[in-house]
């Protein structure tokens, strides 16, 4: 289990990534920060960096809306 | 300019005038035209006005206070009509720098509105002499003000040949008043509309002229209706003409300084545009398909926020529609260029059709109101109201979620096709909100009725056809008088706080939280919403006093964002700021000044609602529809997401409850939120428990003039 944005808890699996969560969540928006354990992930490693089991992720959106 | 003899324009009233120099972002004066006897004028900007008040939205606000009486309503000829740009406005080396701000008292709201708009008017009108322009009283017969700073001369003139609608009215005053081809470049126009004049939705259209299409393109000052107070005003247009706009035009305390700052915007934006929201390529269509991915784009009157329908409607359908390589910047140097347009598009109903016309956008807000809202999710429908709204000078927002409401009416049986003159107005149906949308450009039949806006089309459903006046003021999605734009918020307590606890009413160029509370839980505390609510709405208050716009703020976003103490507030934007203000104005301020200069506007216009008989608590109040779901069909839509709230939040076993009683358990709850949001931001921004601010809070903005205060004793 992790624990995404402080409230919500996700099933973790074995080589889960923050690409895999963004989608897996259906975060769509362009500009998302991700931090594992308070650590920002480069967005170049979306792809690569694995989220360990019991992990804290923050999937922080910057302000949309026109 | 020269007068040709096709059409006659009789000269009411001449000013003649030599423009001044425009010094660090300033000329020093603003114009003053009185209609109802014909008199122009020059005033002072005065230290107080530019210490104070700064520009724009500040100048306009300023000025509309000196104009008007306490119990001015919105078509007493001395309601006035401002428009002024501010120091920033006009540069052209920034993206994003040539805004005009217009406010009057609103016909909706009976409150003061202002808003944001492109087009050339408002830095032409400066490079023209005038810092301001501020339109007083009513004309006897049909009007044009032209202001020409070329020749410094400004006539009111009789032009009973000019049509009314924009699109044809753009063109004939460039015939009319371009005497060279040059000349149009440097030429701006304002203009409402036929449907501006029948309801109370009317917006004003402000020109440019596009060099690579040939012809003028209309951005819109849409809410609250000020193109009908332009119309009851008896204006046709305001023309402006000024002398070729040049990089110095707005003659900065120090260029390099500003040059240094743009050379690193235009970088990102040429760098990561295309990765990030593709602003260039489709503009604020890029966030349909992300509304309704995070299930927040309005769909059937906002119950909901998704459809599947989305994709024939989303930013790839409009980036296929829009011309593709043209500069669309709405001011010289916006590099953001997402000012988009859809080519020779055919007019298939209506006065116009057959006609092959530009139609300027459709921006997010207007596919998100005129479409998804009103279960319309075909593009050429989305197109045909568009062009009619712009060239009836009609609100595409308002409209949209005026005509969803009453889909939502007809669908609910208030409504029925002999109410509707035989307009079968259900969701979905395309052909009946066109046919609406012209019965308000021709002054008849129901569209005038659905032209008064949401909260008069309440009160008349509740006194003609018995509707319940409950239901109705939980559907209506209307918050002070003013129609909401295109965001469902019934998930984000910061976002109602974001619509309802605004100045103007629930339009989001104040807050926009949904994504920091609902889905990045950043705001979990009433701190952190009063926070957030104090400071969004006082930092993007401040693009309105400059002459900014909001999108180069957000919209594109340096890759080392990431990394800072602040990321949501865009910091290293933040600071292009505080450099851009400093280096236009010689004026050197901090971060922390920026938001001081917004927030003794933000409380000058909050005392204005007090002196005009709102501006309280009762007043901050919202439908229940942007807080929670109204009907059955909605809750159980989401059964998932509300019983899950019952069980973790207030601790209720939903099994055994039944719908309506799950229902009343989260309306209590979500109310009492609201309540309590409404005391952590009174408090946060200096105000009383009644929402009025505080003579402490007055005195440290430095806006405790004897009548703001004498205004604020009545409620304390
Ligand atoms: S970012 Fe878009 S709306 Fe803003 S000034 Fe540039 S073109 Fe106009």
């Amino acid at each position: 289990m992790i624990r995404v944005n402080n409230r919500d808890e996700i099933e973790w699996e074995e080589g889960l990534t923050p690409a895999a969560l963004l989608e897996r969540m259906r975060y769509t928006f362009p500009h998302i920060i991700v931090t594992i354990d308070g650590e920002v992930v480069p967005p170049e490693e979306y792809a690569t960096r694995p989220i360990p089991d019991g992990a804290n992720v923050q999937l922080i959106h910057l302000i949309a809306g026109g | 300019m020269s007068e040709k003899t096709q059409a006659t324009r009789r000269v009411l009233a001449e000013y003649t005038y030599e423009a001044p120099p425009v010094e660090r972002g300033y000329t020093g004066q603003t114009l003053y035209v009185n209609l109802s006897d014909n008199t122009i004028s020059a005033k002072p900007v005065t230290d107080v006005m530019k210490e104070k008040f700064i520009g724009g939205r500040g100048f306009g606000l300023w000025l509309l206070w000196h104009g008007v009486k306490d119990d001015t309503k919105w078509n007493d000829p001395e309601n006035e009509i401002v428009i002024s740009s501010g120091p920033i406005g006009g540069i052209t080396q920034y993206p994003g720098s040539g805004k005009s701000l217009v406010v009057t008292i609103s016909p909706l709201t009976d409150i003061v509105i202002d808003s944001n708009v492109g087009g050339h008017f408002g830095p032409l009108l400066k490079f023209a002499g005038w810092d301001g322009i501020e339109i007083q009283g009513k004309a006897e017969e049909e009007v044009i003000v032209v202001i020409d700073g070329v020749s410094g001369r400004v006539t009111i003139e009789e032009a009973p040949d000019a049509p009314v609608d924009t699109h044809l009215l753009g063109h004939w005053l460039i015939e009319q008043l371009a005497e060279k081809k040059e000349d149009r470049y440097f030429m701006s126009t304002v203009s409402a509309g036929s449907g501006a004049e029948h309801t109370r939705i009317g917006c004003l259209n402000f020109s440019l002229y596009d060099r690579k299409r040939k012809a003028p393109r209309f951005k819109q000052a849409g809410r609250g209706g000020i193109g009908t107070v332009f119309r009851d005003k008896r204006i046709k247009a305001l023309v402006v003409r000024s002398g070729p706009v040049r990089g110095d035009s707005n003659h900065p305390a120090d260029p390099e300084r500003i040059a240094r700052v743009g050379t690193r915007l235009h970088k990102e934006i040429h760098d990561y545009d295309d990765e990030q929201n593709r602003m260039r390529k489709r503009g604020t269509p890029y966030l349909v398909q992300i509304m309704d991915d995070y299930d927040l784009l309005p769909v059937h009157n906002f119950k909901f926020g998704s459809h599947s329908d989305t994709p024939k409607i989303n930013g790839d359908v409009w980036e296929a529609r829009f011309t593709q390589g043209l500069p669309d910047g709405c001011w010289y140097g916006c590099t953001m260029a997402c000012s988009h347009a859809v080519d020779a598009y055919t007019v298939r109903t209506g006065p116009y059709k057959g006609q092959k016309v530009i139609v300027d956008g459709p921006e997010y807000e207007t596919i998100a109101g005129v479409g998804s809202n009103c279960g319309i999710f075909n593009p050429d429908d989305i197109l045909e109201i568009n062009f009619y709204c712009d060239t009836y000078g009609i609100d595409t927002i308002s409209f949209g979620t005026l005509t969803a409401f009453v889909m939502e009416c007809y669908e609910a049986g208030i409504l029925d096709k002999e109410k509707t003159g035989g307009l079968e107005l259900t969701f979905g149906n395309g052909e009946a909100a066109i046919e609406l949308l012209h019965q308000m450009g021709r002054g008849e039949g129901f569209g005038k009725i659905a032209g008064q806006g949401i909260r008069r089309m309440k009160e008349y459903f509740v006194s003609e056809y018995g509707a319940d006046p409950q239901f109705l003021q939980d559907i209506g999605m209307e918050a002070k008088g003013l129609e909401y734009s295109e965001y469902v918020c019934k998930e984000s307590l910061a976002q109602q706080g974001g619509y309802g606890l605004t100045n103007k009413g629930p339009q989001h160029d104040e807050a926009w939280l949904i994504f920091m509370d609902q889905v990045s839980n950043l705001l979990p505390t009433f701190e952190d919403k009063a926070e957030a609510l104090h400071y969004f709405p006082m930092f993007r208050t401040w693009f309105g006093l400059v002459g900014h716009c909001k999108l180069p703020w957000n919209d594109i976003v340096p890759p080392d964002n990431r990394y800072t103490d602040e990321p949501a507030k865009i910091p290293e934007h933040v600071q292009n700021y505080v450099e851009l203000f400093s280096a236009v104005t010689g004026r050197e301020i901090t971060k922390e000044d920026l938001i001081a200069q917004s927030e003794a506007v933000y409380n000058f216009q909050r005392v204005f609602n007090l002196r005009l008989g709102k501006g309280r608590r009762e007043h901050d109040a919202i439908p229940y529809r942007s807080q929670g779901p109204v009907t059955v069909e909605e809750y159980e839509s989401r059964a998932e997401r509300y019983d899950q709230q019952l069980r973790e939040i207030l601790g209720l076993d939903p099994e055994g409850m039944s719908t309506q009683e799950k229902m009343a358990a989260l309306r209590k709850y979500r109310e009492e939120q609201y309540e309590r949001l409404k005391d952590a931001v009174y408090e946060r921004r200096g105000w009383t428990p009644d929402g009025v601010p505080k003579l402490e809070t007055l005195k440290r903005l430095g806006i405790d003039f004897p009548e703001v205060v004498a205004v604020v004793q009545k409620h304390l």
